[in-house]
């Protein structure tokens, strides 16, 4: 059986590598699929501590993180629809209509 | 080596470990969003798989249905609606590339070094609970008196989704019914924001293809109305 600690690595990893995309990338539904990334990553964290502390907490708690991704991904693929029909573009630098 | 072949969840979590970090990795790096949505998916489906090992069937069941079932068809179809085509090349290389590589980094090695001091190692003291039991009340006879009934727990073990499904509508059931409302908020939201309404600014600054319907629209009208 893989250690927590094996598991705390991967998520540490998946984590760090969402978090690349989303500040390094221009694209802004690569943005949003990399903070999915990020979230998977909190989910397989949650998992592993409820294996460990044979805890059915963390697992419920992965569902109501899912519910939250579904919602959040929903509302931002809506926004950045409704943005490329406006504005015709999906890149990050090219919304600053509210930078002052 | 030979530890590995008789530890086989070792090995799987290995493997598949290794896939979802190449394929979380190329989904940051590739160009094409439709290349990264489907290496999200491969990413997405490993996970579910890390699940089944830390033994929560339901949680891996729910991700392969609401993530890989839900959520990349959402990103897919707005990748689709996207035409990449009429737009800029996006550079891969920004300002913000070495910075995001070295928040990347640093935020690695802050885990790193907290999973390191070996405090995650060793077994938990609760590990060998079973999680999967779920107990259940019953009527039973009174042992001295065969005219009475005494209720009693029975505990059945190996039953993930049960557990949750317990835990998730007896403790958990204010959260739940919150997180249903949020869920219909959202998908109001959704759909508010995503309505196509043209006014006449709009009309100037609208992609072709979206005037292009428009104008069958109004040929279908004549035609009805001819």
């Amino acid at each position: 059986m893989p250690s927590t600690a094996q598991y705390l690595m991967l998520s540490a990893t998946l984590f760090a590598i969402g978090l690349v995309g989303v500040v390094a990338r221009r694209n802004m539904i690569v943005v949003l699929m990399s903070i999915e990334l990020m979230l998977n990553a909190v989910n397989i964290n949650l998992v592993a501590f409820s294996h460990r502390l044979a805890d059915l907490q963390g697992q419920v708690f992965t569902v109501f993180v899912i519910t939250v991704a579904a919602g959040e991904a929903a509302v931002g693929l809506a926004i950045i629809i409704q943005l490329y029909r406006l504005r015709s573009t999906v890149n990050v630098d090219e919304v600053r209509s509210l930078h002052g | 080596m030979d530890e590995l072949i008789s530890n086989a969840p070792l090995l799987v979590f290995m493997i598949v470990g290794t896939i979802a970090v190449a394929a979380s990795f190329l989904v940051v790096m590739m160009r094409n969003p439709v290349h990264s949505a489907l290496f999200l998916l491969l990413t997405f489906l490993c996970v579910a798989i890390l699940f089944v090992i830390k033994a929560a069937e339901f949680v891996a069941a729910v991700q392969v249905l609401v993530y890989a079932g839900g959520i990349m068809v959402l990103f897919l179809f707005v990748v689709m609606l996207i035409n990449y085509r009429h737009l800029p090349e996006e550079r891969m290389t920004t300002k913000y590339t070495l910075g995001g590589v070295a928040v990347g980094v640093a935020i690695f090695l802050l885990f790193f070094t907290v999973v390191r001091t070996g405090a995650y190692h060793d077994e938990a003291p609760g590990a060998a609970k079973k999680l999967t039991t779920v107990k259940e009340t019953y009527l039973a006879e009174h042992p001295t008196d065969p005219n009475k009934l005494v209720r009693r727990t029975r505990a059945r073990e190996n039953r993930n989704a049960e557990a949750v499904g317990m835990a998730l509508y007896r403790d958990y059931l204010v959260p739940f019914e919150v997180i249903s409302l949020f869920l219909l908020v959202a998908m109001i939201g959704a759909i508010v924001i995503g309505k196509r309404e043209l006014s006449a600014v709009e009309e100037e600054t609208a992609p072709d293809y979206m005037l292009e319907r428009v104008e069958t629209e109004k040929e279908v009208k004549e035609l009805l109305s001819a």
